[in-house]
């Protein structure tokens, strides 16, 4: 091969390479994406029942339960609007208490139940897993968001 | 007083810094020998004033002086002396000192070991170095001073974070460090190329040793860190494909290829312009790396206190890196040549495929590791990418890199035949087939995966076999050791590097796919079979250590009946981290398999526990082959050559001319 020819061979395998590598990864990227939702959302509109997805919030008070001679435990997550109830076989995090932030990653049942595979409670007492965090907030935003359109129509009515 | 004159030490060596990025580089820019003679100098004081530094920083934790705020948020009065000293790392500011130390501390080593190179290049190689230095230790200096003091003086401080209370704190981040630190010497022997234009064979040949230690070391920390996981967090994983380990990784694969690129630039003076870019890529990725550990955008167990301006500071030095070194690239690269021409069958290309291979697989990573930040900064939701998505990119990227391996080393350079390079591997391949059929088997059940990845590890050290043979032939045995004694050490290094990773493949695939474990509620006196041993939970008791209380477990192995081993999971609480228990796993290991318990939550009232068990096979396998691998990249560096000019240069000075000129 001529020299010239040669280098189109290289750059064109290397090109082959990367366009194969691209597909590995948005095909990867299609199947392994793990969304995250709020309990709210979760409640609010029709969330993909056939796929991993990942759902935070508090551990509500009062609801964790285990059952007997199994490894299996329930709770509840909320995000102070709305919970759902969560399963779960297995060893739990140090962390995880009631009252406590964590997320858990798994699949909803269409009865409603959240089958989780894993569930991750913060490192240390300083963090809360972002998500979890990320929960709260959306439920808060919403309520201020509430509150002033609230006052908003106070106000109008008020003018009137 | 004593955090005050760290304080200014630090300061100094700041000033010290600048001055060692300016003189010499100006100095072998204007040949003025005195001011390149200089940086020498300048790297040994900016190395004692940080060495003195951290140790006064040191001498606060030992001697409890919480005045100092760091002191008193990562130590107490009750943490053990071996971990007051590992504490000095614990947190984000002693980490950054430590860091920038190291890299001081290569800064003295290039300027002792570069005797044997042109003035020139060592003064821009040490400038550049200076240059890294001012960039870190003005990140110190500016957002985080390990000196500050506290108004109010606790009696005790805050402890360490108990997840950091372990053997592998002492030497998991200085050998890390070591390695990430390293690439700086890399970048900066391209850098002093590209400013020089001389990016030739033997600039390869002076940056390959140092490139190759920094490998070794980062190696060995990553593997250190897999292993802690291991055994610490009581998951059973030993990699997770988490942020924090992606950042140490990604520079890990580009270093990867980088060493191979060296030595195809060394050897036949190819893909030079390649090279130097990957010796650039790496080191921005360990700033990178940096940036995701101490900009709080990842929440893990490494990531440091979030302050956003220390982000910000990175993400500008990494632009500035980059920006610069990118500009010298594009206005000096294409003058250095392309090098000599190459057949499309020979070492050469196989070598090119190994470099793109192991730069895509390090896209993939990055783009995992980057797209759910990237989605959330920019408010577009949050969403994660786990270890589905690396195993499904990364598994098909390895297995044709790994098969190279095989065939790698015995291809000729410059212009190879297929019949050549095969011809002595057919038995290779032969012997390969029929492990990948009989070994996994022999774990039970016969699955794709493990008989790929020992096809390939036994190709790997069959390949080695038929390579070493006709280099011992001799009629008798003490001509084959004496021959063996003369084995080119590179050629050796290259091969037990090979061998070490087919051993680490061989306990990946093995552990991965041939694991068993349970995760069983059981009372005392409850035996849970697995694997065909039988663990017999005997109960946990109270127990109390030096700053913390155990809750320690007693669990008895027996196999076909013999008592085999005890193990003891814990699960630990420290005194000031009292809402924080920890799980302490506890591991019976051997050659064959890891038995594994940990302990999981006391249920009812009766004693009873949940208890996770695990067989692992093969092991311990994954870290003896990365132990391999670094004796390899060691054997690789003692080759005679690096060292063969320092003993000439001593035999007189016109000699050395003649040896820079070749």
């Amino acid at each position: 091969m001529k020299p010239r020819s040669k280098r189109f061979v290289l750059i064109g395998t290397i090109i082959v390479a990367f366009g194969l590598a691209v597909m590995l990864v948005l095909n990867a990227f299609q199947e392994n994406l793990v969304f995250f939702h709020t309990p709210t959302e979760v409640k609010e509109r029709t969330v993909a029942y056939d796929r991993q997805i990942r759902i935070g919030g508090l551990v509500e008070k009062g609801t964790f339960k285990r059952e007997e001679e199994t490894t299996t435990v329930t709770f509840n997550v909320t995000d102070g609007d709305s919970s759902i109830l969560v399963s779960y076989t297995g060893i739990l995090p140090d962390l995880f208490r009631e009252g406590q932030g964590i997320v858990a990653e798994g699949k909803l049942l269409t009865s409603g139940v959240f089958v989780a595979s894993h569930v991750f409670a913060k490192h240390d007492e300083t963090y809360m897993p972002p998500e979890a965090a990320e929960a709260l907030k959306r439920v808060e935003e919403k309520a201020e968001a509430e509150n002033s359109v609230q006052n908003l129509m106070k106000s109008v009515e008020k003018g009137e | 007083m004593l955090p005050e004159i760290g304080q200014f030490l630090m300061v100094l060596a700041f000033c010290l810094a600048v001055l060692q990025s300016i003189l010499p580089l100006l100095g072998a820019q204007r040949g003025q020998l005195s001011w390149m003679r200089m940086a020498p100098n300048l790297a040994w004081a900016q190395f004692v004033a940080l060495a003195f530094a951290y140790g006064l920083l040191t001498y606060a934790f030992i001697y409890h002086d919480f005045s100092v705020a760091y002191a008193a948020s990562n130590s107490s009065i009750n943490l053990p002396i071996e971990y007051r000293i590992s504490a000095v790392w614990g947190g984000h500011e002693g980490s950054l000192l430590l860091w920038i130390l190291i890299l001081a501390g290569w800064g003295v080593a290039v300027a002792s070991f570069s005797n044997n190179l042109p003035v020139a290049m060592s003064s821009r190689v040490l400038a550049v170095m200076g240059m890294v230095s001012v960039g870190f230790i003005g990140f110190m200096t500016f957002t985080s001073n390990p000196f500050d003091r506290l108004m109010m003086v606790p009696l005790d401080g805050n402890d360490l974070n108990p997840m950091l209370q372990d053997p592998g704190m002492i030497f998991h981040p200085p050998l890390l460090y070591m390695g990430y630190v390293g690439f700086a010497v890399a970048f900066a022997f391209a850098m002093a190329a590209l400013i020089g234009g001389r990016l030739d064979a033997s600039w390869a040949r002076w940056s390959r040793p140092w490139t190759t230690v920094a490998w070794v070391f980062l190696t060995l920390g990553i593997a250190l860190g897999s292993w802690w996981a291991y055994a610490e967090l009581g998951w059973g994983g030993w990699w997770f494909w988490d942020p924090v380990e992606n950042a140490s990784f990604m520079p890990w694969l580009l270093a990867t290829a980088l060493i191979h690129s060296l030595a195809v630039t060394e050897k036949r003076g190819a893909f030079r312009s390649w090279t130097v870019m990957l010796a650039i890529l790496t080191f921005a990725l360990t700033i990178v790396g940096a940036f995701l550990v101490r900009s709080g955008v990842i929440t893990s167990v490494h990531a440091f206190a979030t302050d956003p301006t220390r982000g910000i500071y990175i993400l500008v030095f990494l632009a500035v890196v980059i920006g610069a070194s990118l500009i010298l690239y594009a206005w000096r690269a294409p003058k250095v040549g392309m090098g000599g021409g190459f057949s499309s069958w020979s070492r050469e290309t196989v070598l090119l495929a190994n470099n793109v291979l192991l730069v895509v697989a390090c896209s993939a990573v990055f783009i995992g590791t980057m797209y759910p930040l990237i989605i959330d900064a920019l408010g577009m939701g949050k969403m994660s990418v786990g270890p589905p998505y690396f195993n499904a990119v990364f598994v098909p990227l390895m297995i044709p890199l790994l098969i190279m391996m095989i065939i790698g080393p015995l291809v000729s350079w410059k212009n190879a035949t297929f019949k050549g390079s095969f011809e002595r591997l057919y038995p290779v391949l032969a012997v390969g087939l029929l492990a990948a059929v009989v070994w996994p088997l022999t774990m039970g059940e016969w699955g794709l995966i493990p008989a790929v990845m020992i096809f390939i590890a036994t190709g790997i050290v069959g390949a080695f076999i038929v390579d070493l043979l006709p280099r011992i032939k001799a009629p008798d045995l003490s001509g084959r050791i004496a021959k063996m004694k003369k084995l080119n050490t590179s050629w050796l290094g290259m091969h037990v590097a090979h061998v070490g990773m087919a051993i680490t493949i061989i306990g990946m695939a093995m552990a991965a796919s041939y694991q068993t474990e349970k995760d069983v509620r059981v009372a005392p006196g409850d035996v849970v079979e697995l694997a065909g041993y039988s663990f017999t939970f005997e109960g946990v008791q109270q127990v109390r250590g030096a700053n913390y209380s155990s809750l320690y477990g007693t669990v008895e192995v027996r196999e076909d009946g013999k008592l085999l081993t005890t193990l003891h999971p814990e699960k630990r609480t420290y005194d000031k981290h009292m809402s924080m228990p920890m799980t302490q796993a506890s591991i019976d290991r051997s050659v064959f398999r890891d038995l594994y318990v940990s302990l999981g939550d006391s249920v009812g009232t009766t004693g009873a526990w949940i208890i996770r068990v695990y067989y692992k096979p093969f092991m311990t396998w994954l870290w003896t082959g990365v132990i391999i691998m670094s004796v390899g990249g060691i054997l690789a560096i003692s080759d005679r050559r690096y060292r063969v000019k320092i003993k000439r240069r001593l035999t007189g000075r016109k000699e050395e001319n003649q040896v820079v000129v070749d």
